[in-house]
């Protein structure tokens, strides 16, 4: 068989949140150049938030992202409040608990129907989807809507909602809006337990590979807060991520690139249930147990039944903490700014989230710096492209190749306008 | 219009949350799909970026070189053409980068190689670049504002530009006034309504999602926030947060009331 040589151009890659592009050169059947370029016009924001005040910023870095604003919220407040020296109370931790699993939940439903699924049923989008599986698209956006139903009851909105600040929530949720909900997520409970059993039968390619997995864990599944964990065995505080985690610039990207030692890792719903299946409580053990063989797994393409199960976790969650619920005395604490360095992450949808920030002794921000979870995966989606590609097989046709490449990204749930977004593939064979 | 007009959703500099005003619509997003041809939503999947529609959204502001060439194209391919949300319709909350004077530096304090970045010097509105037939404000914008568009457009008849004031939703649903009962700089006064009065429900100021309404005092609003105590710079920053251009004009007023109380 002739080797081949081949130049291939996708203007845009759809159903990704952002826009970028990746360039693939393939010469006598090696791949000769693997580059995903993000070119998301920059926005600045680490910048504009030079000369703010500590109790603006929650609503300022929410605008960063439209998919994940309660991440930005709940990593910059955990970092003011290291600085002001503020221990947040049960109340308030549960809380953004909370409403951080309401922003799971939508974004997990969207992405599993909305962005991923298609692809493996042969469809453009989940609209045209729908038409032949009405059910189980409906089923996602019902979920996908309990989700922003959920961040609507804590903060008014679920996109860039309203309640959360330094200190506590602006106010607390209306209880006779809790109950409802929590009836709304009872029922939903088993429809996302079906949910899951069917993303099990989707065929996905076999795909193991090695790489690095990097979450947080806080006496349970990490999620608003907690302990940096990773495989390569670091625990690490916010304080410490700069020791080990360094950001560089590629030329082709308008978001910088992360490693972890020295090399690409991991974050995200794959990664957390690979670190962290343990701390899930036990009412999710009957279901863990039906995929028993799939996890903890090595091969990416486990990422949307992942998604899946942190979807009934964070159901199952939500209504545990609703369960318990009683109203606060006051729904925050009083704030007494200070100079300082503080340091905050949390668990956003598609991984984690550093926050750093330098005030002055009236809180005003001197520096900040941001870590986005796409930007952190960006090398390790890189070198799976090289792999995956690789072992799919270079004589592919080109749709079949772009198609592929274009499956691999989504499997990581990119959020380019997050990490500064469209994909346009471009291929060179020669 | 056609009975089943063409769609399409256009993305520029942007948090891509005006999008999920579509992609949050649940059930009613695929019966919206039977009422319209979704031509192009690289988001939710379809990519026809040149094709002819008869509504095209737009998301997100103008920022680089090739997004001043990519909104032009798209005007031309448009019968009409609506921007949504706060970037797309005022710049949005990057125009802060407008307001400040050092902008030119910023690439290289965040970049290892800011040749490569391309950025204009200015986060521009879609309407400094093309002409627009109706702007749906707010940051974010939400789906009933999409659906009464478009059951507007379908109806054939004009889309109505609701410019009250936030106080007017206050007033509607009895929430006690943030800022003569607590004092708190609120800018509910100068704001277009459409959020519901969210945040004064929760007890907070009126940040300006919305964007101004029309007939504003804001010069007067920033005499009563520095009778309050709020120094100059507090009310500038007040005033330039989520369509910091807008605002503009009162800035200067706002300083000179600070300075002269």
């Amino acid at each position: 068989m002739s080797k081949r040589n081949l130049k291939l151009t996708v203007p845009i890659l759809a159903r990704v949140e952002g826009e970028g592009a990746m360039d693939l050169e393939i010469r006598d059947s090696r791949i000769e150049k693997l580059q995903l370029r993000i070119y998301e016009p920059p926005r600045f924001f680490e910048k504009f938030l030079e000369g703010r005040a500590w109790h603006e910023i929650p609503d300022i870095v929410a605008r960063i992202c439209g998919i994940c604003p309660v991440a930005y919220q709940v990593s910059a407040v955990n970092a003011f409040e290291s600085i002001f020296g503020i221990e947040p109370d049960l109340w308030i931790q549960k809380m953004r608990r909370l409403i951080y699993l309401g922003e799971w939940i939508e974004s997990h439903a969207l992405h599993i129907h909305l962005l991923a699924l298609p692809d493996f049923f042969g469809y453009e989008s989940g609209i045209a989807m729908a038409k032949d599986y009405p059910a189980e698209v409906r089923r996602g956006l019902k979920l996908q809507n309990l989700g922003n139903e959920i961040m609507r009851v804590i903060g008014a909105r679920s996109v860039h909602p309203v309640a959360i600040r330094v200190g506590g929530l602006h106010k607390a949720p209306d209880e006779h809006r809790l109950e409802q909900l929590q009836s709304l997520l009872e029922e939903a409970l088993p429809e996302a337990e079906a949910m899951c059993e069917w993303l099990a039968t989707v065929n996905i390619p076999d795909d193991p590979q090695q790489f690095h997995c990097v979450a947080l864990r806080n006496n349970g599944y990490g999620v608003e807060s907690g302990e940096l964990i990773s495989s390569t065995g670091l625990q690490l505080q916010p304080e410490q991520y700069e020791q080990h985690f360094t950001e560089f610039h590629q030329p082709q990207s308008t978001a910088l690139w992360s490693h972890m030692d020295g090399a690409p890792y991991l974050v995200g719903p794959l990664a957390r249930l690979n670190m962290n299946t343990a701390t899930l409580p036990e009412t999710m053990q009957p279901l863990l147990q039906k995929f028993a063989d799939r996890f903890p797994s090595n091969n990416m393409f486990d990422s949307m039944l992942a998604r899946g199960i942190e979807i009934c976790f964070a159901l199952r969650e939500a209504i545990t903490i609703l369960n318990q619920y009683t109203a606060p005395a006051q729904s925050y604490v009083d704030v007494e700014p200070c100079a300082g360095h503080g340091y905050g992450w949390s668990e956003a949808p598609r991984g984690l989230l550093w926050h750093h920030y330098e005030t002055d002794h009236q809180g005003i921000i001197r520096q900040a710096r941001l870590v986005p979870p796409t930007s952190q995966n960006q090398a390790r989606i890189e070198e799976d492209l090289h792999c995956s590609l690789t072992r799919f097989g270079l004589d592919n046709s080109d749709d079949e190749i772009r198609l592929h490449c274009e499956k691999v990204i989504r499997n990581y749930d990119p959020c380019i306008s997050c990490a500064t977004h469209f994909l346009k593939l471009n291929t060179v064979r020669h | 219009m056609a009975d089943k007009p063409r769609v399409a959703v256009h993305k520029f500099s942007s948090c891509d949350g005006c999008q999920l005003a579509f992609l949050n619509m649940g059930d009613t997003l695929l019966d919206l799909a039977e009422r319209v041809d979704i031509i192009h939503f690289a988001e939710a999947g379809p990519v026809a970026e040149d094709a002819r529609v008869d509504i095209a959204f737009i998301e997100g502001s103008v920022v680089t070189a090739h997004d001043q060439q990519r909104i032009r194209t798209i005007r031309d391919n448009s019968e009409y053409l609506i921007t949504i949300g706060a970037c797309a319709t005022s710049g949005g909350i990057q125009a802060l980068k407008n307001l400040a004077l050092d902008a030119e530096h910023w690439p290289a304090q965040i970049y290892g190689q800011p040749e490569y970045i391309d950025s204009l010097e200015q986060s521009a509105a879609i309407a400094d670049y093309v002409r627009v037939d109706f702007e749906l404000w707010g940051c974010p914008i939400n789906s009933n504002q999409v659906i009464e568009l478009v059951n507007s457009l379908l109806r054939g008849v004009s889309p109505k530009d609701n410019q009250d004031k936030v106080c007017m939703s206050c007033k509607q649903q009895q929430v006690v006034c943030t800022l003569v009962t607590e004092g708190k700089p609120c800018l509910g006064p100068v704001t277009r309504t459409g959020c519901g009065a969210l945040c004064p429900q929760f007890g907070r100021d009126c940040f300006g999602c919305y964007g101004p309404a029309e007939n504003t005092n804001v010069t007067g609003l920033s005499r009563r926030f520095s009778g309050l105590g709020l120094l100059p710079d507090e009310i500038q920053r007040r005033f330039q947060l989520i369509h910091p251009t807008r605002y503009i004009q009162t800035t200067s007023d706002t300083r000179e009331a600070g300075e002269h109380e």
